[in-house]
């Protein structure tokens, strides 16, 4: 926290974060960065959206070029830098491309090659969290005015905000607990089930939808077979998987697949008093809003 | 005047490959006090030790520099050669020309000059040389045994049979260590009980063998021959010498609690006997959970209910042996020689998270199997799955838990998990021919007498199915288990549905076997296996005299392996005990009390707690060195601020000789 005390703009008791949403959170995760943007700012949280954030790279970048890889995210280290703000990544993909930058960059080698490309004097004064652990902070309040009782979470980590645990400081990469913690503090049941951190297939979708529908059917039926009633996630990535592919499953399965995926900001807004119109939670294709109806939650 | 023989060896190629002997030899025949000098293929055959004998005779030499390899290697035998002609073995030193010098440089000419060197270096101390004289210590003939694993159990017998006394320290209620808790043993499938229970009943019979169950080491002193050992002998709150051991109490004793013996499967009292062929067949009261003492603890600020007084071991015992007054007791003995058998534990398979890190009840331990394998276990010998007491049809094994993982701190191979799991595949098929064992490997080591075939036998008549391949996770799912890992020899995701995993863990060091080390002053590894003097010469011997190690507190060793090594340590403690007495080796430290001003630095740098205090006739406190337990080590001379200390053999005159001859030219 040395950069807050250095800008003598904040109050100390406020808490104050650079913002990088990621390209998705623009797109086809829109839901997720609304969500967080209302959760946050109802517990007093304020997000500064960089002006000049760039894509991180993805995946696109680090299987065609390490360098590539690692300089996209270090411009964006270096905005944050600058602002000396700690910054808040909701994107699980984002988070761990700029995790591991940072990691990368502490290699002498590594920060003098990146910074000769990007041709700016780049620095690792930056820290960078997830939304999850921002939110997930026990030290912030929760006011919560429609407790999630009668629902059970599976919530699901996906691999990115578990691994590698050495640049994560994930507190279990097999087993995490942060988002169970937070669920169980709004109200709801958490399932204890075996594939929070189990890979949902991520980008193969496009060359190997196939792969992708056997590893998610694998994780929705897992979780549904606990009883859960939805799953909470943290990554656009695993979002798109799991919501949106349920119905190629149903056909492929001969079973009905049908459980809703939510973002677990959207899940915390609910709590929180917001509607499912502010949430945005009919932008799902598995429509969870029957299910919260059900449940009084909607 | 001294007259010096120098011999420079050429150890075949050795020596002679880099440097260039008879050029030393020239050299050290210009040598001061130097009157002979000669070369030898191999000095140590036994030509060339006679030439040093007749050299010794035809030139009346009264010192001897032999210019070879590492004292470590030759030192005793040309000791004993130049003591064979008539010589103080003392006034011998060795040069190392090969370690020191031939084998470490390629360049012969620079080699020559440095060999030249070491030889000069050796002729100058030596003619310091004195007579020195071993001094005799007496012994006490009888042999402390710690472990009552199959390790100790044989080495207490193997002594005892020589008609040495022998005391057996077991730390459990019962000898018996984990070969008492397997089912079968591998490759023959003999039944460990059947061959492990009457060598316990022989320790609990023979005459010569005294047995300290549910007892501890806490303190050795002394040295070889004469060690005086603390053994604490923790309550056992039942008299042992009125106890029948008719199991009255233990049937009747409401205090259940988890069973350490059977690995949490099963449950026992909280008077005990670990399990049913335990010697001694007479219980311990486990007071953590005894109902009579949480009475005795309870008072009444705690709130709720008083707890009743139980008692009902006490009331029924028809000999009346419960003794509440029983208290922990040290005892000291003395012991000649002290054999180190504490065995192993295995690894706590917790830590891996990927197979459930604990949680599912369904994935357990090799040794857990075998307690539910064990028609005396807890299941008497039905293979059910722990969550539901169903019978398994499907069982995974997954190879390598805790061993050869950098990842967990266990890099190395525990040597019996590939064996041990072949014969579980082959005893699950022969409990039920309807199960399928699935193992996942890394290697398949299987080197042994009957090992491959034993092995093969798994797959082949057995049916089990071997993938080579890491499993990656193991997940609940319903009420069975989904066990996903790689087949790398097909290059492709496996996924299997188990009743049952069995992890197979590999052998760690059993607890406090570090600081058991540290007081008998033997070393130990990083992972706190015991350190054998030399691991291919000296198997079982230490780098302290008098104690020796055995089976696998040393490392991963199977039962056969423990066995043997039981009876090596056996043979050489007998071979130490068989002495009338012993001598010590003269090369100590010596304090001149003139010198001395009593500061005890020596006594701070001290590996060997050799030195002593004592008040001299002016009434000085002055330090002194015990010789029985000094090693030559030389820490206290360097610390020894007055310089009243000197080491014999390597007096502070001779090493400066040494160094005076180097720098003079």
């Amino acid at each position: 926290m040395v950069q807050a005390e250095s800008s003598s703009l904040e109050p100390v008791a406020k808490r104050v974060y650079s913002y990088y949403p990621g390209c998705s959170l623009h797109a086809s995760a829109k839901e997720f960065d609304v969500s967080a943007k209302l959760v946050c700012q109802k517990l007093g949280i304020e997000l500064r959206e960089l002006e000049d954030w760039i894509c991180c790279g993805a995946s696109a970048a680090h299987s065609t070029s390490h360098l590539l890889s690692l300089a996209l995210p270090a411009h964006t280290l270096k905005q944050a830098g600058e602002k000396g703000l700690p910054l808040a990544v909701p994107c699980a993909m984002c988070f761990s491309r700029l995790r591991i930058t940072l990691h990368e960059l502490k290699k002498k080698e590594t920060l003098d090659l990146v910074s000769r490309t990007l041709e700016k004097e780049l620095s690792t004064d930056v820290t960078v969290e997830s939304m999850l652990d921002v939110l997930a902070n026990e030290s912030i309040s929760l006011p919560v005015t429609k407790p999630l009782e009668r629902l059970k979470v599976a919530c699901y980590y996906g691999c990115l905000l578990a691994r590698p645990p050495e640049v994560i400081g994930c507190d279990d990469a097999e087993n995490p607990q942060t988002m169970d913690r937070l669920m169980g503090r709004l109200g709801a049941e958490v399932a204890d089930w075996g594939l929070k951190t189990s890979c949902c297939g991520a980008g193969v979708s496009f060359p190997r939808l196939d792969i992708v529908l056997k590893l998610s059917h694998r994780i929705l039926s897992l979780a549904r077979s606990t009883g859960a009633d939805c799953i909470a996630v943290a990554c656009p990535m695993c979002h798109a998987n799991l919501d949106m592919y349920q119905k190629d499953m149903t056909a492929k399965h001969k079973e009905k697949t049908n459980l809703p995926v939510l973002y677990f900001t959207q899940l915390m807004g609910l709590a929180l008093g917001f509607s499912p119109k502010e949430l945005h939670l009919d932008r799902h294709l598995t429509d969870p809003l029957p299910m919260l109806r059900e449940k009084g939650l909607a | 005047m001294s007259r010096i023989g120098v011999f420079v060896c050429h150890c075949g190629t050795n020596i002679g490959g880099v440097v260039d002997v008879p050029k030393v030899v020239e050299a050290a025949k210009q040598m001061p006090l130097v009157v002979f000098a000669d070369e030898n293929k191999y000095t140590c055959s036994e030509l060339g030790q006679a030439s040093i004998r007749n050299a010794i005779d035809e030139h009346r030499l009264d010192r001897v520099v032999v210019a070879a390899c590492s004292p470590r290697m030759h030192e005793n035998t040309f000791r004993r050669t130049v003591a064979a002609a008539g010589l103080n073995p003392y006034l011998l030193e060795i040069a190392n020309i090969r370690e020191h010098c031939s084998w470490v440089h390629s360049d012969h000419d620079e080699a020559t000059v440095k060999a030249i060197d070491h030889v000069q270096m050796a002729v100058a101390k030596v003619a310091r040389h004195e007579a020195l004289f071993p001094k005799t210590i007496g012994l006490t003939k009888r042999a402390l045994v710690i472990g009552g694993g199959v390790t100790g159990i044989q080495a207490a017998l193997d002594i005892a049979a020589t008609g040495h006394e022998v005391v057996l320290v077991e730390r459990e209620p019962s000898v018996g260590g984990r070969m008492a808790q397997l089912d079968k043993t591998f490759p023959t499938l003999d039944c460990s009980a059947c061959i492990l229970t009457p060598k316990m009943v022989d320790v609990a019979q023979h005459p010569n063998i005294t047995l300290l169950s549910y007892s501890e080491v806490k303190e050795v002193r002394g040295f070889v021959g004469n060690f005086e050992v603390d053994i604490l002998k923790k309550a056992k709150m039942v008299d042992h010498s009125k106890c029948t051991g008719c199991g009255t109490c233990w049937q009747k004793c409401p205090g259940k609690v988890s069973s350490e013996f059977d690995l949490g499967l099963g449950q026992r009292t909280a008077i005990y006997i670990p399990f049913a062929q335990a010697v001694p067949n007479k219980p311990v009261i486990d007071l953590e959970n005894c109902r009579y003492q949480t009475f005795l603890k309870w008072d009444e600020s705690q709130g709720g209910k008083k707890p009743p007084e139980c008692r009902i071991c006490e009331k029924i015992c028809p000999t009346k042996s419960i003794d509440w007054e029983q208290q922990d007791e040290i005892v000291t003995e003395k012991f000649g020689a002290i054999v180190v058998a504490t065995g192993f534990k295995t690894f706590d398979h917790s830590v891996y998270g990927e197979y459930g890190g604990g949680r599912y009840p369904d994935v357990i331990s090799s040794l857990q199997l075998e307690r539910l394998m064990s028609a005396a276990g807890p299941t008497e010998g039905e293979v059910v799955r722990p969550s539901d007491g169903a019978h398994v049809k499907n069982v995974v094994f997954v190879q390598c838990v805790g061993s050869r993982d950098d990842r967990v701190g266990r890099p190395y191979c525990s040597k019996v998990c590939c064996m041990y799991t072949a014969k579980h595949a082959i005893m699950l098929k022969e409990h039920d021919p309807d199960v399928q064992c699935y193992v996942f490997y890394i290697d398949v080591r299987a080197g042994g007498k009957d090992f491959e075939e034993f092995a093969r036998r798994a797959q082949d008549e057995s049916g089990a199915i071997y993938l080579r391949g890491r499993v990656s996770h193991i997940y609940q799912d319903g009420k069975n288990l989904k066990v996903l890992g790689e087949d790398s020899l097909i290059g492709r995701p496996v996924e299997i549905e188990a009743d049952l995993v069995v992890l197979a863990t590999g052998m760690e060091a059993s607890d406090n076997a570090d600081t058991l080390a540290q007081t008998l002053n033997i070393s130990y590894t990083i992972y706190n296996f015991l350190i054998e003097a030399h691991p291919k010469l000296r198997p079982v011997e230490t780098q302290t005299d008098g104690v020796f190690v055995a089976g696998s507190a040393v490392g991963p060793r199977d039962i056969p392996e423990c066995v043997a090594h039981g009876s090596a340590a056996a043979v050489k403690a007998v071979a130490l005990l068989s002495q009338d007495s012993l001598k010590s080796d003269p090369l100590t430290s010596i304090v001149d009390p003139m010198k001395c001003v009593g500061c005890f630095a020596c006594k701070v740098v001290c590996p060997f707690n050799a030195i002593e205090e004592q008040v001299t006739r002016d009434k000085r406190t002055v330090s002194s060195i015990n010789e029985n337990l000094c090693k030559g080590c030389g820490l206290c001379v360097v610390a020894c601020r007055p310089g009243a200390i000197n080491l014999r053999g390597f007096t502070s005159q001779q090493l400066l000789s040494e160094v005076l001859t180097l720098v003079r030219e």
